[in-house]
């Protein structure tokens, strides 16, 4: 079975302040990680190699940087890496990445494609489905549990609020993983000098794809997305403290919850 | 001359912080307290090749270089001074000597299981009445028909109580004195091994320190370690790469007391102020940070000219040197920088402080160190 996984490379969020004076988010000196969401599926990638044999790649979309979250990947024990990369992929919002990320992973072939269910930079959840639309694959987003793979189908837990769905889906299929479907192994000391030494990231530039891509649909020309304007939330005040007894705690919430006509 | 690691070592450096952040910070302060060997924690180590990081894949290491492995050393000192000790006997003082001085063999035998963390490795060298002078070997071995009769006893041995191979040191010929020193490789079920009582000690308490008892000891012929009579040239040579994993240790415990205090002295509140805003403090980070750099750039090329195939003795023991007595004055400055909490075991650095002293101690004292660097220097 060939398997691909797309991954991002993303600041660590849990590293991220805010600036306490313009409202920002501080960026820098914050390191980079592969998304969470994106981790699990690439190690869901190489459970299911362990147990139904083949090979697992794993592409990024991204600038040259992106090629340590690559590495990373090799380490962890996939077996090739593409890095998509090119100045006129930049600015792409989720359209134009789905569309340049399933050309980039047609050319590279598949059976599977696993992508994290959303990145915790932009939280949008979007480019895993798109990706399936653009191919024209069936697939099961949200998925929380691998139940079984044979005779080419898998049986998926796909998570709902309030429960779940057992799924069956034919290959070829994409699938968008939960951060919580596996725990993601750690590199190993060998990996990390396979990732480097033995093995390559393959870059993939708009050169190498000019045949296949509509250039309508890349970059930031060809993302549909405008933002109009953004904003800073204001945070919240202070809030108040009292250091009281339970039966006063009480009626002083009562009495703030009915100030604010919240009961 | 380039200061930055490579990319490998980078990459190799997130891996281990997230290693030792996630597994085996959780357990360092029960392995302390309960002064339990964290054999959980030592699978993990070889699932992950840390067992085995500066030896060649064909006989199950990692294929990586000793800059690779006392990362590692530092790494889970940081959070854990007896993590990084198990992993610096078992590499430096077990599967080092075999595999520089063992037979293709011998390598073989014992090199895959070593290096892939099934089995932990140790070292014998100090004897009760052979310390620093470690030529005073009073265990004897008297090769009878195949085999090798060893009698004596050990103490101090680090991981002895989890250990399975064993190099072990004997006189073979008392008359030639140094040049009658041999070593071998024994196995914890050789008939007349076993292992003694396990040390109670003030740091790395999780680290389990014994004695080693050889009565009648039955060792193969086949297992002498390196020609007959070269065993203190082994020994000397494997402490001298085992000083610069050590080294790490320090390092690595130093730098992680000041990562914890950096993080105390932010939220400490006297006098309605930060306690990082006082100059006092501010002053004393700035020394201890300093002083931590220096010695990181002395273990880390230590480490780079043992892997350039130059001669590291001097290295190595100024790095051991420096990196231990920077390790006692990091840590002993951060319990200051708490005050009373620091002396309490509610939080780390009082471990810490505690764990830093045998650095100083094992694999060569600081006196011996000193010895090493001035005869280097032929000052003698």
């Amino acid at each position: 079975m060939k398997i691909v996984v797309c991954i991002k490379q993303v600041p660590d969020t849990t590293e991220v302040r805010l600036d306490p004076v313009k409202g920002t988010l501080i960026r820098e000196g914050v390191p980079s990680i592969i998304n969470p969401d994106d981790k699990a599926g690439l190690e869901a990638a190489l459970r299911i190699r362990e147990q139904a044999g083949g090979t697992v790649s794993v592409v990024s979309m991204g600038p040259p940087q992106a090629d340590v979250a690559l590495r990373e990947a090799l380490a962890m024990g996939a077996d090739e890496a593409y890095l998509v990369t090119d100045r006129a992929f930049g600015g792409a919002d989720t359209w134009a990445t789905s569309y340049t990320i399933a050309t980039a992973v047609k050319r590279i072939g598949f059976d599977l494609i696993i992508c994290g269910r959303q990145a915790i930079d932009g939280d949008t959840a979007q480019v895993g489905p798109q990706i399936a639309q653009h191919l024209g694959l069936p697939q099961v987003s949200y998925v929380e549990g691998i139940e079984s793979i044979e005779n080419n189908k898998l049986v998926l837990r796909r998570q709902f609020e309030d429960r779940y769905h057992l799924v069956e889906v034919e290959l070829p299929c994409l699938i968008t993983t939960l951060g919580e479907l596996y725990e993601p192994r750690y590199m190993s000391v060998a990996g990390v000098f396979d990732a480097y030494r033995e093995k390559e990231v393959k870059k993939l530039t708009f050169a190498d794809m000019e045949a296949e891509l509509d250039v309508s649909n890349i970059g930031l020309k060809g993302s549909p997305t405008n933002v109009k304007a953004s904003f800073t939330k204001q945070p919240k005040g202070k809030g108040e403290k009292y250091n009281t007894d339970a039966d006063e705690a009480v009626e002083i919430i009562v009495s703030k919850l009915r100030e604010k006509n919240l009961i | 001359m380039n200061f930055n690691l490579s990319k490998e070592h980078s990459l190799l450096k997130t891996m281990y912080e997230s290693f030792a952040e996630n597994e085996v910070k959780p357990l360092a302060s029960e392995v302390d307290e309960q002064e339990r060997f964290p054999v959980e924690t030592v699978e993990k180590l070889g699932r992950y090749g840390l067992m085995g990081i500066p030896f060649p894949k064909e006989y199950g290491g990692q294929g990586g270089d000793t800059l690779a492995y006392i990362m590692a050393v530092e790494e889970l000192s940081k959070v854990c001074g007896t993590t990084g000790v198990i992993v610096s006997a078992h590499t430096s003082l077990c599967c080092n000597p075999i595999y520089e001085f063992g037979t293709e063999q011998q390598k073989k035998k014992y090199l895959p299981t070593l290096l892939s963390g099934k089995k932990v490795g140790a070292f014998g060298l100090t004897e009760p009445n052979a310390g620093t002078d470690a030529a005073g070997q009073q265990t004897k071995a008297v090769l009878v028909g195949d085999n090798y009769i060893l009698n004596g006893s050990k103490i101090f041995i680090t991981n002895a109580g989890h250990a399975e191979v064993f190099i072990i040191f004997a006189m073979t010929d008392k008359s030639q004195g140094t040049r009658g020193i041999s070593a071998f490789i024994v196995e914890k079920g050789f008939e007349g091994f076993s292992i003694g009582r396990e040390e109670k000690k003030m740091g790395i308490r999780g680290s389990s320190t014994c004695e080693l008892i050889m009565e009648n000891c039955i060792v193969p012929k086949e297992n002498l370690l390196g020609a007959l009579g070269k065993g203190y040239g082994i020994a000397m040579k494997t402490l001298n790469g085992g000083r610069i994993g050590i080294a790490a240790q320090a390092l690595g415990i130093g730098e992680g007391a000041l990562k914890e205090a950096i993080a105390y002295v932010k939220e400490r509140k006297q006098f309605g102020k930060r306690i990082s805003q006082f100059q006092n403090t501010q002053f004393s980070i700035a020394d201890m940070h300093t002083r931590l750099e220096a010695a990181k750039w002395l273990v880390y090329a230590a480490a780079m000219k043992k892997d350039e195939g130059a001669d590291y003795a001097k290295d190595a023991a100024m790095a051991k040197l420096f990196a231990s007595e920077t390790a006692t004055f990091v840590t002993q400055r951060c319990v200051q920088l708490y005050g009373g909490y620091g002396y309490t075991r509610e939080y780390p650095v009082e471990r810490m402080m505690r764990d830093a002293k045998i650095t100083e101690i094992y694999e060569g004292t600081s006196e011996v160190q000193r010895m090493v660097i001035a005869s280097s220097l032929k000052v003698n």
